[in-house]
This record gives C-alpha cells, sequence and structure tokens, in this order.
C-alpha cells in the first residue's frame, strides 16, 4: 500500500511541470475577475467566494481530465486491473495522490486569492475547511469523468459537460459556507452537509470509477 | 417462482422477441394516454374551478408539474436500466435506456418552457434563479451529458456501459440536487406532495376538483412515455441488430 502510493507521488513529482499548468489557470482566471469588473474592493469581496468556488471547480475540472490517460496510453491500466489488489482500492490511491498534486495547491493558494479579493482574514479558516471538503468531493469527481471518458480523443469539452451538473450541490454548499461566515453567521450547517457529501463521494465514487475503467477497457 | 421469473426476463430481454411482443403493448399503452390526456386536460381547462390567487393562470399546471414529474421519473428509469445492463449484461436494458434519455430530455425542456411562462405573469420575469427551477436546468444538463456521453465512443457498447454508469451516479445525486429546495427556499410555491407516502401522512394543499385533472394528465403522460419508448427502443434494436437475420427479416431486407 505504502509503496503504491509513494510510487504514485514520485511519478508526479517526476513530472510536475504537468502539474504546474492547472495551478497557473486557477490564479490566471482569478485575476481576470477585478480586470473585468472593476477593483472597487466591496464588489469584489461581496463575489469572491462565487469566484474562488467557480474557479476551483473549473481548474479541477482541466487538471483531473488526464488523470487515467497516461496510464490508459501505456498501458499501466491493464497492469491495474491484473493486481492483486482491488482496482476500487488503486483508484483510491490514485485519487488521494491527485489530490495532493492538483487540489492541495488550490487550497494552499486561495489566501493569495483572498487577499486580492480584500477577504476578511477571520473567515479565512472557514474558507480553507470548506476547499478542502469541496477538492475532495471535486478530485472524486474528477477521477470518475476521468475515467468515464479515458478511451476518448476529444474529451476536453465532453469533460465538463459530464462534470460540473454532478458538482452544483457542493458548489452550493461550500460558496454558502463561506457566505454565511462573511455575513458574521454561523456556517456550520452547510459545512457539515459539504462533510456528508464528501463521505458519500468516498463511500460510492471509487466503486462507480473502477467500473468505468472496467468498462474502458471492454472486460 | 424464481425459475418463472428468470425465464419470463431472459425471453423479454431477446431482441427479436422484444421485437414483436412490444408492439400492442406499445399501442395499448398510446391508446390510454390519448384517452387520459384528453380526460385530464377537459378537466384542468373546463371543469376545475379557477384559482382564487393567480385566476385561470394556473392552469399551465397540468403541463407544468407532470413533465416534471416525467423529468425525475425518467432519470430513474434511465438508471435501473442502466443497472440492469450493466449487472445481467442485458443489452436490451441499454437499448431502452438510450430510447428513454432523449424524451426525458425533451420532458426537462417542457417544464423549463412551461415553468417560465408560468412565471412571468405570477412573478413579473420569465427567469428567476429559484433552486426548484436551477435543480431542473442542472437535471437538463445531466441529460445532456448521458446523451453526449453515449454517442461519442466508437463502439456501441462502451458508450452503452458508460452512460450507465453516469445516469447511476446522476441519479444519487439528483435527489441531492433537488432537495436543495428545502434547504434553500425561495420563491417558488411548495411541493404538491408533503409528507412521507410511505407511513401513510402524505397530503396536499391542492382542492380534489384541481387534483383530480392532474393525477389523471400524469397517467396519461406516464403512458405517452411508455408508447413513445417502446417504439423508439424497437426502432433502436433493429438498427442495432440489422446484421442479423431476424432484422433484416423484419424491415423486409434480402
Amino acid at each position: 500500500m505504502n509503496g503504491l502510493l509513494g510510487a504514485q507521488l514520485r511519478m508526479i513529482y517526476r513530472a510536475r511541470g504537468d502539474y504546474l499548468a492547472p495551478v497557473i489557470f486557477y490564479v490566471l482566471v482569478a485575476s481576470l475577475f477585478p480586470l473585468a469588473l472593476g477593483p472597487s474592493p466591496r464588489l469584489l469581496s461581496l463575489i469572491a467566494p462565487g469566484v474562488i468556488w467557480i474557479d476551483a471547480t473549473l481548474a479541477s475540472v482541466v487538471a483531473f481530465a488526464g488523470l487515467f490517460r497516461d496510464d490508459y496510453d501505456d498501458g499501466s491500466l491493464e497492469q491495474m486491473l491484473l493486481s492483486p489488489r482491488p482496482l476500487e482500492l488503486i483508484v483510491l490511491v490514485r485519487v488521494f495522490a491527485g489530490w495532493v498534486s492538483l487540489s492541495l495547491p488550490l487550497v494552499l493558494l486561495a489566501p493569495l486569492l483572498a487577499l486580492w479579493f480584500s477577504f476578511p482574514p477571520p473567515i479565512l479558516p472557514v474558507l480553507l475547511v470548506s476547499l478542502v471538503l469541496t477538492t475532495g468531493c471535486l478530485t472524486l469527481l474528477g477521477a470518475l469523468g476521468s475515467a468515464l471518458t479515458v478511451g476518448l480523443r476529444h474529451s476536453l469539452v465532453l469533460l465538463p459537460v459530464l462534470l460540473l451538473p454532478l458538482a452544483t450541490p457542493v458548489l452550493i454548499f461550500g460558496a454558502h459556507a463561506v457566505l454565511l461566515a462573511e455575513r458574521g453567521l454561523d456556517p456550520r450547517t452547510p459545512l457539515y452537509v459539504l462533510a456528508a457529501l464528501f463521505f458519500l463521494a468516498l463511500a460510492l465514487i471509487p466503486k462507480a470509477t473502477a467500473a468505468a475503467l472496467r468498462v474502458a477497457l471492454e472486460v | 417462482m424464481s425459475g418463472r421469473w428468470s425465464r419470463w426476463i431472459h425471453r423479454w430481454a431477446s431482441p427479436p422477441y422484444f421485437y414483436r411482443a412490444s408492439r400492442p403493448w406499445g399501442r395499448v399503452f398510446a391508446v390510454v394516454s390519448f384517452v387520459a390526456i384528453a380526460i385530464g386536460l377537459y378537466g384542468g381547462l373546463w371543469l376545475a374551478p379557477p384559482d382564487f390567487q393567480q385566476g385561470n393562470g394556473f392552469r399551465i399546471i397540468y403541463v407544468h408539474v407532470p413533465s416534471a414529474w416525467m423529468s425525475l421519473f425518467i432519470f430513474v428509469f434511465l438508471a435501473v436500466c442502466g443497472l440492469i445492463g450493466l449487472i445481467w449484461r442485458i443489452k436490451l436494458a441499454h437499448a431502452m435506456a438510450s430510447a428513454a434519455a432523449p424524451i426525458g430530455a425533451a420532458f426537462t425542456a417542457i417544464t423549463l418552457v412551461t415553468g417560465s411562462l408560468w412565471a412571468k405573469p405570477m412573478w413579473g420575469t420569465f427567469w428567476v434563479w429559484d433552486a426548484r427551477l436551477t435543480s431542473e436546468l442542472i437535471l437538463f444538463f445531466l441529460y445532456l451529458g448521458v446523451i453526449a456521453l453515449s454517442r461519442s465512443f466508437e463502439n456501441q457498447q462502451t458508450g452503452d456501459r458508460a452512460a450507465a454508469i453516469l445516469a447511476i451516479v446522476g441519479a444519487v445525486d439528483v435527489p441531492i440536487i433537488h432537495y436543495s429546495v428545502d434547504w434553500w427556499q425561495t420563491l417558488h410555491q411548495g411541493a404538491i406532495f408533503r409528507g412521507n407516502p410511505f407511513d401513510g401522512h402524505l397530503h396536499t394543499t391542492v382542492a380534489p376538483s384541481m387534483l383530480w385533472p392532474l393525477l389523471v394528465m400524469w397517467l396519461g403522460f406516464m403512458c405517452y412515455f411508455g408508447a413513445l419508448v417502446l417504439w423508439r427502443a424497437r426502432s433502436e434494436i433493429l438498427l442495432r441488430q440489422l446484421d442479423t437475420g431476424w432484422a433484416r427479416e423484419a424491415v423486409g431486407a434480402p
């Protein structure tokens, strides 16, 4: 188990250039909003939760499009299927490695975005907690989307069409928690719902992803 | 018992048998649907009294609400077909899902359009970002995703099975999206039925004289769906099996 996770993380580290693009995309998109809407701090702090959430969702979709692509192309996906370990477990390790390499940077950069959007600093913890849960859900969904479209050559447009509707509850509760905290209200209810959604996704999506990978390899 | 059931299922899962045996069922559904929609429209547009707040404007409910129910029902139908197709590898189930998905998308579109038309006189605008309207819009996107995914593979079977997985995941997500209305209460009026139908506490705020045409319309829409999905599934399996003897015979090809 440790070996599998270590190998995954080592592979990601060696190809770290590939994982920089989604992060740049994330920061770049966020910087477009002040340019388009004007630099008024009041307006920016008002739209900040929405902007950060849509931005994180789009960046995740872009980032996870290729989660299983290389494995499919070089044949390691067949090896994963032949492995004595259950495919669901391998998927889970892959998802965790994906979260560390692709989503964790988005979470860690959120304070920078909060600074740009004149976010009140006291609600930063709420922002980070809800972003961790949100990106967890999005990573799982992204793995499923990547597995469903792994055999397709033109999946870049299809993937957002599949994933974004599924991700809307996460978007609603994640942004809602930050909105409540911004207004000085108790953000715990949406955070609890978000955590429930994350555990539901954690329980069900690896199974669906493994099934999708088996479909892609026609076994 | 189980032997009889499995024999019944295997007989119906065979495409040539389904092609022959579903034709009369399609006709029965079509006739029942025609009669029920005629009665429901008469009841809804003439017999039911005008609403004391909305006047005659509420009568669009007789198209809007059954369509909304159908849009949810057909998504569950897709997921059930997908499960049957994935677990027992019954190809007919995938053909049924493939036939049903565009019908479901159409019912969702009808719900959105009639909802907008209803909203204009009642709320003064064609569109509000109300939770229920929004979740219906998301459902529409989910349908489009399932249809797009099933058609983007060169191998039909891969497309069928990938779309089935998406439909199942979507069906788990649909109630989460749908019940966001309870957390997110806004402009939309409350649901027609409240409470739990399984412990006998189901009750409604709609008067019986307005309610029965609605239920008859719903029966009509269900049968309309039944007739249409059988008709489309029959064409679908003909198309899929054109290289087999029975299908060529059925279309009169040599």
